[in-house]
């Protein structure tokens, strides 16, 4: 239990820092914050129950008012903003981010990851994304769906790099890659 | 590492989390219904006097906490100018403006220790299902402190990316980055197992 502990905790560090850290170039030129990312690995690296809770307990340190999110935003007025169900959505997205990634157990980790990380970060986390949108400002869900299409783009290329991350750390620390167990 | 709440104590740290977060759920649900824009004027200004309440230091560190609303509110003003219904646009952009101003008021005048100690309350029902609120307690202390040595960490990444090359530093720092948390991960939990582990004394007559 005491490594169920420390991975989730560890990881909902790493989402934090990967938010606080001043961008990281993804592609030349185009700062886009590394956030995300690091929720897609929660659930690629530690499987859908951790990944889930590690997603959770950044959720619940916000909410009490640490500064965690990219920029260094935080606190209760967060979930009161547009962006409300993007950041809570990060719950079920590292969940079947996880969940993909466990289950593709035939196929290499590279794709099976990537694939959790499209499935979860992106499908997953755009549907309570763009509800929460549409309910606070007020849109009908297509034109919801239309404000939040920007960020697709961006979010298919981390996906990739989600796939890629987790492929080498399995390669570096296989027996410590909960998702993807060794042998 | 530092919480957004506001070190100025005030008189609204000294009423418990229980009472304000209540409050602030009313507040909120309230401005939902609002629909004229005049009235919304009513919420605005009470947030505001809050924040004026606090002084001006506070004052300015809410500010910061609601600009990145403004985005938000210029798509919706000029979506709703363009359908000629801007009424609608500034009430709600009003509605937005004073929900998050007000959540964030909670947040700077409550401290850290207080809101913990109200959440390990709110979770004791979880002991029921089998579950340990300290255990969550004890997960969310160890990211308050492991945040800032992987932060420490990172910059450290970052620093010896610059060393070695003229170009920014790109997504490939995430994988060393991610490397220390697993590897950090794994050392804590052999130095908890090593002290006892975490299952209370119970749990552990049990093993």
């Amino acid at each position: 239990m005491e490594r169920d502990v420390t991975f989730i905790a560890l990881f909902a560090a790493l989402i934090a820092i990967l938010g606080l850290v001043p961008s990281l170039t993804l592609i030349s030129g185009v700062p886009i914050s590394a956030q995300s990312l690091g929720v897609m690995l929660a659930g690629t690296v530690l499987g859908a129950w951790r990944g889930a809770l590690a997603a959770t307990l950044v959720v619940v340190l916000v909410a009490l008012g640490l500064p965690l999110l990219a920029g260094g935003r935080g606190g209760l007025g967060v979930f009161f903003g547009p962006t409300v169900g993007f950041l809570v959505g990060w719950i079920p997205a590292a969940f079947v981010a996880g969940l993909v990634t466990e289950r593709l157990k035939r196929w290499p980790t590279f794709p099976a990851a990537a694939a959790g990380a499209v499935l979860g970060g992106i499908l997953v986390l755009y549907i309570p994304g763009i509800l929460g949108m549409a309910a606070i400002l007020g849109k009908s869900l297509p034109e919801a769906t239309l404000l939040s299409t920007p960020f697709i783009p961006g979010d298919i290329l981390k996906a990739v790099l989600a796939g890629l991350v987790t492929a080498t750390l399995a390669r570096a620390r296989p027996g410590s890659v909960p998702s993807r167990p060794a042998g | 590492m530092l919480a957004l709440t506001s070190p100025v104590e005030t008189w609204a740290h000294r009423i418990p989390p229980g009472p304000k977060l209540a409050a602030l759920a009313v507040f909120s649900l309230a401005v939902f219904f609002v629909e004229d824009p005049v009235l919304m004027l009513l919420p605005l200004g009470f947030a505001a006097a809050g924040f004026a309440a606090l002084g001006p230091v506070a004052a300015r560190a809410g500010l910061r906490a609601i600009r990145p609303l403004w985005i938000f509110v210029a798509v919706l003003l000029v979506w709703h100018g363009a359908t000629g219904e801007l009424d609608r646009g500034l009430a709600l952009s009003g509605r937005i403006v004073a929900a998050v101003a007000m959540a964030t008021l909670v947040t700077m005048t409550t401290r850290l220790d207080d809101l913990m100690a109200f959440l390990t309350r709110a979770l004791a029902p979880l002991r029921r299902l089998g579950l340990d609120p300290q255990v969550a307690v004890f997960a969310m202390a160890l990211v308050i402190r492991f945040t800032p040595v992987l932060l420490a960490r990172g910059r450290a990444l970052r620093e010896a990316w610059a060393a070695r090359s003229p170009r920014r530093p790109t997504w490939r720092l995430v994988t060393p980055m991610a490397v220390a948390a697993l590897d950090d991960a794994e050392h804590v939990a052999e130095a908890i197992r090593a002290r006892g582990g975490l299952g209370s004394p119970q749990n552990e007559q049990e093993t």
